[in-house]
C-alpha cells in the first residue's frame, strides 16, 4: 500500500469512530462527565488545602490541567474497550485480513482518540472558566491542548496493549486504573514538596508529572520554555514505548 | 420469612458474592479503585493535617471511613448492575417461575451486597492498621465501623436494585456511578465539612451521608458518640426506607407488567 492508501485507511478508521460518536452519543458521556464531577468535587472539597504555605493561587486553577488529564486518560482508555468489542464481535479479525499494514490499523485507532480527546477537553474547559479558572493565554491553551491529545495517544496505545492481551472488554477497568494511577500518581492534589511519603518519589520519577507540569504552567502563571520542553520529552517517551508495545501486540495476533 | 426464604437468600447471597469475585469489572470498583484513591489521597492531601481546624493530625484515620463508604456505595452499584445482567439474561425469569418468595430475590442480591461490604470494611480496617492508622476505641470500634458500612450496604444496594428492577438494563445502573461519585463529593467523606468551599459545605453539612460517614469515622478519631451514633442511624432508616419501598414497587410493577 502506497502512503495515499494508509492515510486513507486512518481516515477510514476516524470515521467510523466519529460514526459511533454520532450514533452512540451517549457513549462519549462517561468519558465527559466523570473528569467534570471530578474537577468540580476535588475543588469543592480540597479548595482549602491552598493555605498551605507553598501552594498560592486558587485550586481549580491547579487542577484543571489534572482533570484535562483525566479526560483524555479515560477517552483514550474506551478506544481499547471498543477494540475489545470488535475482537469479541471479530470486526477486528477482518479488519487484520485487509491490506491495511498493522501501523495504519494502530494509527487509525490512536488518532480518533486523540481527536476524541478533545471532546471532554473542550466541556471542561467551558466549565472551568465559567467557575473562574484563569485564562491560560493563547500560547499556554495550545500547548495544554496539545498534550491532551498526546496524553489521548497514550492512553488509546495502554487499551490496545491490554485489548489485544485479554481479547475482552473485561479489560476495562485495568485500561481505565491504569490511565487512573498515571495521572493521578503525580503532582495533581499539590505541588511535589507538598506530597508526602510514597507519592513524594512516584511523583518525582513519574513522566506525567512533567506533561501535567507542562499542561498546567498557562493556568498557574506564565508559559516558559522551560516548563514545556521537559512535557514534550516526557510525551514523546511514553509514546515511543507505549505505541511499541502495542505495534508489537498487533503484529503478533493471528487472524 | 420461612425457613426456605432464608435458604433462598443465603443461596442467591452467596452467588452475588462469587459472581463478584469472578468478575473483574465487579470487584473492581468495590476494591480496587477506592483503594486506589485512598493511597493517593493520603499521600495526595495528606498536609491538609496541617489546616487550622482540621480535627485529626494523621489523615489516613480521617480517610479511612471515605474510603469504606464509596466502596460500599459502588458495592451496592454494582449489585444493582449484576441485578440488571440477571434480568437482560433471563435468569430474573427462572427465578419467578420457581416457587419462591418474590422478595427473597431482591433480599438475596441484599444479602451478597451487604457481605461485600462487610468485606470491604474488614479490607479497608487491615490496609489503614497495616499503614499506620490507629482506631481510638479499639476492637469494639472496629466492629461499629462494620456495623455501619453493612447497613450502609443495605440501603444503598437497596437503590442500585430499584433501579435494575425499574429499568431491566444494566447500562442504565452502570450510568449512576457519576451520581455516586456526586453525592460523597458533597459529604463529608473526603474532608471535614468546615473546611469545604461553599456551596459544597453547606450540602454536606445536611447530607445524610455524612452522618454515617462520621459515625464510621467516630471511633477512628475519638469516642463513640451516641449523638452521632444515633444520627447515623436515622439517616440509614431514612435512605433504607426509601431503597426498599422503591424496590418493592419497582418489583411489583415487573411482576404486573412482566417487564
Amino acid at each position: 500500500m502506497d502512503w495515499r492508501a494508509n492515510l486513507e485507511a486512518v481516515w477510514a478508521l476516524v470515521r467510523r469512530a466519529a460514526n459511533e460518536l454520532l450514533r452512540v452519543p451517549g457513549a462519549a458521556i462517561p468519558g465527559v462527565l466523570a473528569p467534570t464531577i471530578f474537577f468540580l468535587g476535588l475543588t469543592s472539597v480540597f479548595g482549602a488545602l491552598v493555605d498551605l504555605p507553598g501552594f498560592g493561587g486558587e485550586y481549580q486553577d491547579w487542577l484543571i490541567a489534572v482533570s484535562l488529564l483525566q479526560g483524555a486518560g479515560f477517552t483514550g482508555a474506551a478506544t481499547g474497550v471498543n477494540l475489545a468489542r470488535d475482537i469479541e464481535q471479530g470486526w477486528f479479525d477482518r479488519l487484520l485480513v485487509s491490506p491495511a499494514p498493522r501501523p495504519v490499523i494502530l494509527a487509525g485507532l490512536v488518532t480518533s482518540a486523540a481527536l476524541r480527546s478533545l471532546i471532554p477537553a473542550a466541556f471542561l474547559l467551558a466549565v472551568g472558566f465559567a467557575i473562574g479558572v484563569n485564562w491560560p493565554g493563547l500560547d499556554g491553551l495550545v500547548i495544554a491542548l496539545f498534550l491532551v491529545m498526546g496524553m489521548g495517544t497514550i492512553a488509546a496505545c495502554w487499551g490496545t496493549l491490554l485489548a489485544l492481551r485479554y481479547r475482552s472488554q473485561s479489560a476495562a477497568p485495568l485500561m481505565q486504573a491504569g490511565m487512573l494511577l498515571l495521572v493521578l500518581t503525580t503532582t495533581a492534589y499539590a505541588p511535589l514538596e507538598l506530597l508526602t511519603g510514597w507519592l513524594h518519589t512516584v511523583a518525582r520519577y513519574n513522566p506525567v508529572t512533567q506533561i501535567l507540569e507542562a499542561a498546567r504552567q498557562g493556568f498557574i502563571g506564565s508559559v516558559t520554555w522551560g516548563d514545556t520542553w521537559p512535557g514534550l520529552l516526557a510525551l514523546a517517551g511514553l509514546l515511543a514505548v507505549l505505541s511499541a508495545l502495542a505495534l508489537r501486540g498487533m503484529r503478533r495476533t493471528a487472524v | 420469612m420461612t425457613a426456605n426464604d432464608l435458604r433462598v437468600i443465603a443461596a442467591l447471597g452467596a452467588r452475588s458474592v462469587k459472581q463478584t469475585f469472578r468478575r473483574p469489572q465487579l470487584l473492581a470498583p468495590i476494591i480496587v479503585f477506592p483503594s486506589i484513591l485512598l493511597a493517593i489521597q493520603t499521600a495526595g492531601a495528606g498536609r491538609a493535617v496541617d489546616l487550622q481546624g482540621f480535627p485529626v493530625d494523621n489523615f489516613l484515620d480521617f480517610m479511612l471511613a471515605g474510603a469504606m463508604i464509596q466502596s460500599t456505595l459502588l458495592a451496592g452499584n454494582s449489585g444493582g448492575i449484576a441485578l440488571a445482567v440477571d434480568i437482560e439474561m433471563g435468569f430474573t425469569d427462572r427465578l419467578l417461575a420457581a416457587p419462591i418468595s418474590r422478595f427473597a430475590m431482591v433480599l438475596g442480591r441484599l444479602a451478597g451486597t451487604a457481605a461485600l461490604s462487610a468485606l470491604s470494611a474488614i479490607w479497608f480496617i487491615v490496609v489503614g492498621l497495616i499503614f499506620g492508622a490507629s482506631i481510638h476505641e479499639g476492637v469494639p470500634g472496629a466492629l461499629v465501623m462494620i456495623f455501619f458500612v453493612v447497613l450502609s450496604g443495605i440501603a444503598f444496594g437497596g437503590i442500585g436494585a430499584a433501579v435494575a428492577l425499574r429499568t431491566g438494563r444494566a447500562s442504565v445502573v452502570q450510568g449512576l456511578f457519576p451520581l455516586v461519585f456526586v453525592i460523597l463529593f458533597l459529604s463529608s467523606a473526603f474532608f471535614p465539612d468546615n473546611l469545604m468551599l461553599e456551596p459544597a459545605a453547606t450540602v454536606a453539612e445536611y447530607n445524610p451521608l455524612s452522618f454515617i460517614v462520621e459515625a464510621i469515622r467516630d471511633p477512628v478519631i475519638s469516642s463513640i458518640s451516641w449523638e452521632v451514633f444515633w444520627k447515623a442511624m436515622g439517616a440509614l432508616a431514612l435512605v433504607g426506607a426509601l431503597s426498599i419501598l422503591w424496590s418493592a414497587s419497582a418489583l411489583r410493577r415487573r411482576l404486573r407488567t412482566g417487564g
